[in-house]
């Protein structure tokens, strides 16, 4: 098959919190670079739309003074024969430090362990958008693989220079130029000694994928894993700075409360620095439990508002379209042939809606910030997905230019899409400058709870209609607010009409791992066991029979092998199901097999089969680790997470009382992983989730001839129907 | 306030405080001692899992008050010198971990597990830690870690000493 989809990756609407991201653009001195990092070589790579194109691919070094302004990451190579890659990337856990860390061995010919990678500093570490949607592998990646090439290339061209002799004679090994003929040899770190050089690569020529890498491949463990399991690294909780005090906010009693006064005094008795300012109230003390009595001492009053509540969300989600957005717009719709005419004429015609509700990320890390003032000039540590995004608004909240505000984001406590905005950071930023010394906030699982965003809710009507042989002649396919990430169908279907009605949340909502492709996989692939079901078809046999993608066809057979789906057996209570699709470049099937107890209703996961296709595997293992955690993520959300609120007010905020897998909720997993080294690799943080949904619930049909169409399925078992 | 003093990985600690401040607020902001996590303040995600004598337990719900004169072992206390405990060696080479922000609580209730039945089966592992929560998912892997340092102490014939 052709495979352009690697060309293109869209944004997708339901981005709700990037609406505000703004363009930036990095301007730097060569000299500069040099006085910080220390002589040695640079590379750099350039997003091509920026000029310097003279110097692409060039194997002449430059001496000139200025440098591109559209640099997405750098390499330094130092005469001590360090090297530092500076990347605007973050790490949350996707092990990221890692699999880049492996691109630059790998190209650099060179010892990982000596690479260090400089990561999501808004001061040292070129602008990037941020770190989401499995963008990582399919562009930092690569771009870190072109950069380490070209400063191998640069590297022999010295060595050839120095000697004498032709470049083609020499190889790199190891950290070393050599020429086998003389045996003569010198290390990279003697080859730059005195040298300032600098060289720019085109970021959007990608390498072609290697068959013969030694590197990357290879399960390569965490880079810097000892100091995680020694509680040796500091997350962005446990930043520390002399003299730093405590924060806490001020929340109001429901969503949409607005404040109508507020009595200070109690808390400035207890020592603590009070912050009344527009809408925001805070407290800085010495230190937390001060901070926490005082908070608690403030005396408030507010004005509410009724707010719907999630009895009536899914009519609430129909019945009010977001103000201001059309339908029909570009990426919320896709309309195919004749849907009316099709179903018309279709032999079977079926009609069902599915719904989601809304879940939250519950990263084991709630957001946390350190904020610090010089002067005129912040500097906040905090753990986001986008410390250039948060940069940006914590400039406009100060009413400040970017270039005196710098966020750095230590390796964080996970993310899951949660951490894409900088409230904690602004809250921070915000009392640090009344108390006049750093303050560090962290949020209470609570707060994280209420006050974070959550995956959006959704309904999902499905209309499709089939011939008697089990061919689709017709598919129509309305999402109201779940969003329109996998919302196409890659069934080969010649009649469809697909459309993403965005409504008004009464929840703050926003991106999660996998965005809305986990809601539309669901019902797209709880509706084909329908069908399959409704035609008498085997559900296997129906989706191949409508499938050509030959990708996603490679991963319904492996997993489908593994499984054992031609020779499972009939076991009372025992049901067997499967889910698949691709997202974000990656291809995954998903079969489970489930046990059910209809006395009890209690529904165990058996059996988890995951085959996953997302071009040439970076670290087998690590891809394996993320299929794994996808699933036992994905299980929570499938079988009984669910926000329940009422009137503004979150009624299972509280680990308590908001459920999330644990151990004893994990089935037996296994992988299957397809390795295309003829591919570009792509990420896999989030196509791995979307197949099991759909799977448990085709198992708990197979099981007990239960169809259940809400997400979560059994969050008090599967009742007697 | 008063003088809370505490005996942490061996050594004496002295320090004001509230005689109601918890265990994990006394070891991460006064003792920056940072490695045992907050996730939830009510004991119900493991993720500031210390051993009290040996035995696991959660200090966001634990006061100061009620471990002076005990034994606290934090995660920082593990290892010995530059040798990591055979769990904290498993968890690497098991690759039992995503983002980590878990790790130092599961590492400690392992442990604690690992002391009292150095051989746990598969059901016995999932009975101990379900009170600890990994959201990146890795709980297979620190089934298997648990399990191949249960071994290792085996071998090595000392078991574990915290």
């Amino acid at each position: 098959m052709s495979d352009t989809r690697h060309v293109k990756l869209p944004w997708e609407p339901e981005r709700y919190e990037l609406a505000a991201a703004q363009a930036y653009h990095f301007d730097l001195d060569r000299r500069e670079f040099f006085k910080f990092l220390g002589a040695g070589l640079l590379v750099v790579s350039v997003l091509k739309s920026a000029s310097w194109t003279q110097e692409s691919g060039g194997a002449k070094a430059r001496r000139g003074d200025s440098l591109p302004t559209e640099i997405n990451a750098w390499l330094h190579l130092g005469e001590n024969g360090q090297v530092t890659v500076y990347t605007g990337k973050v790490e949350v856990g996707q092990n990221v430090r890692t699999s880049l860390s492996q691109a630059v061995a790998e190209e650099l010919h060179f010892p990982m362990e000596k690479i260090e990678l400089v990561m999501g500093d808004t001061q040292l570490t070129p602008f990037d958008m941020g770190t989401f949607g499995s963008r990582t592998t399919p562009t930092m990646n690569l771009q870190l693989r072109k950069v380490a090439s070209a400063a191998r290339d640069l590297l022999i061209d010295l060595a050839a220079a120095q000697w004498q002799t032709d470049r083609q004679h020499l190889v790199a090994v190891d950290g070393k130029v050599r020429d086998p003929r003389s045996n003569r040899s010198a290390e990279y770190a003697a080859l730059v000694k005195g040298q300032e050089l600098t060289q720019s690569i085109p970021a959007e020529d990608p390498l072609e994928p290697a068959g013969s890498w030694s590197v990357l491949g290879q399960s390569a463990p965490k880079v810097d894993g000892r100091d995680f399991v020694t509680g040796k690294h500091r997350y962005p909780s446990d930043q520390k700075l002399p003299d730093m005090w405590y924060g806490k906010v001020l929340r109001p009693p429901s969503f949409g409360a607005t404040l109508v006064s507020v009595d200070l005094k109690n808390a400035e008795l207890m020592g603590a620095i009070a912050v009344h300012d527009g809408n925001f109230v805070g407290v800085a003390a010495p230190s937390s439990t001060i901070a926490s009595a005082a908070i608690a001492a403030v005396h408030a009053e507010w004005k509410t508002e009724p707010q719907p509540s999630n009895q009536e969300l899914f009519d609430y989600l129909k019945k009010n379209p977001a103000q201001g957005k059309d339908p029909t717009g570009d990426g919320d719709r896709f309309d195919l042939g004749n849907v009316d005419q099709a179903f018309a004429s279709a032999v079977h015609r079926l009609q069902q809606t599915y719904t989601v509700s809304y879940i939250a990320h519950v990263p084991l890390e709630p957001r946390a910030a350190l904020a610090k003032w010089d002067g005129d000039k912040l500097t906040v540590w905090t753990g986001t997905q986008r410390p250039f995004g948060v940069r940006s608004e914590l400039a406009e909240a100060f009413r400040m230019p970017e270039d005196r505000v710098r966020v750095l984001m230590p390796d964080t406590g996970s993310a899951y899409g949660g951490k894409h905005t900088g409230e904690t950071a602004i809250e921070a930023a915000r009392l640090a400058r009344a108390a006049k010394r750093p303050i560090k906030l962290t949020w209470t699982r609570e707060e994280e709870f209420t006050w974070a965003y959550f995956r959006p809710a959704g309904v999902i009507d499905v209309t499709s209609g089939a011939r008697a042989d089990g061919t689709i002649t017709s598919w129509e396919f309305h999402n109201y607010n779940s969003g329109s990430a996998g919302i196409r169908t890659f069934y080969e279907i010649p009649n469809q009409r697909i459309i993403f009605h965005p409504s008004h949340s009464p929840l703050r909502q926003g991106s999660y791992r996998a965005l809305a492709a986990t809601a539309n996989h669901f019902a797209r692939e709880s509706h084909m066991d329908e069908l399959a079901h409704t035609l008498k078809m085997d559900s296997l046999d129906f989706r191949l029979k409508n499938l050509k993608n030959e990708r996603l066809r490679a991963v319904f057979q492996a997993a489908a092998d593994k499984f054992g789906w031609r020779k499972r057996p009939s076991k009372p209570g025992h049901g067997f199901g499967m889910g698949g699709g691709y997202e974000k470049l990656g291809n995954i099937a998903t079969f489970v097999e489930v046990n059910v107890d209809r006395k009890s209703g209690n529904v165990e996961i058996v059996r988890v089969v995951s085959a996953f296709e997302c071009g040439a595997i970076v670290n087998p293992d690590n891809l394996r680790n993320q299929i794994e955690g996808a699933n036992v993520q994905g299980l929570g959300g499938a079988l009984f997470e669910a926000v329940q609120f009422q009137n503004g007010k979150i009624l299972n905020g509280k680990m308590s009382r908001y459920r999330v897998p644990r151990f004893s909720d994990l089935p037996v997993i296994e992988t299957v992983l397809l390795d295309r080294k003829d591919l570009p690799s792509a990420g896999a943080g989030e196509c791995p989730m979307v197949g099991l949904a759909p799977a448990i619930a085709n198992a708990i049909f197979d099981a007990s001839g239960v169809r259940l169409r809400s997400m979560p399925l059994v969050p008090e078992g599967l009742k007697a129907t | 306030m008063a003088i809370v003093r505490l005996s942490i990985n061996g050594r004496p600690y002295s320090f004001e405080a509230d005689l109601q401040t918890s265990l994990l607020t006394a070891l991460r902001d006064l003792l920056s001692l940072t490695g045992t996590k907050y996730g939830c303040g009510e004991g119900q995600c493991g993720a500031c899992t210390v051993l009290i004598d040996g035995q696991a337990q959660r200090a966001c719900i634990t006061k100061v008050s009620a471990v002076a004169q005990r034994k606290i072992t934090t995660i920082e206390g593990l290892s010995s010198g530059d040798k990591l405990h055979p769990l904290q060696e498993a968890f690497l080479k098991e690759g039992a971990l995503q983002c980590g922000y878990c790790t130092s609580g599961m590492i400690m209730s392992g442990v604690a597990l690992l002391n009292g039945n150095p051989h746990p089966s598969r059901s016995e592992i999932v009975e101990f830690m379900d009170g600890n929560i990994c959201r990146c998912g890795t709980y297979s892997r620190i089934i298997q870690a648990i399990q191949t340092a249960g071994k290792e102490l085996a071998e090595s014939g000392k078991g574990a000493k915290q």
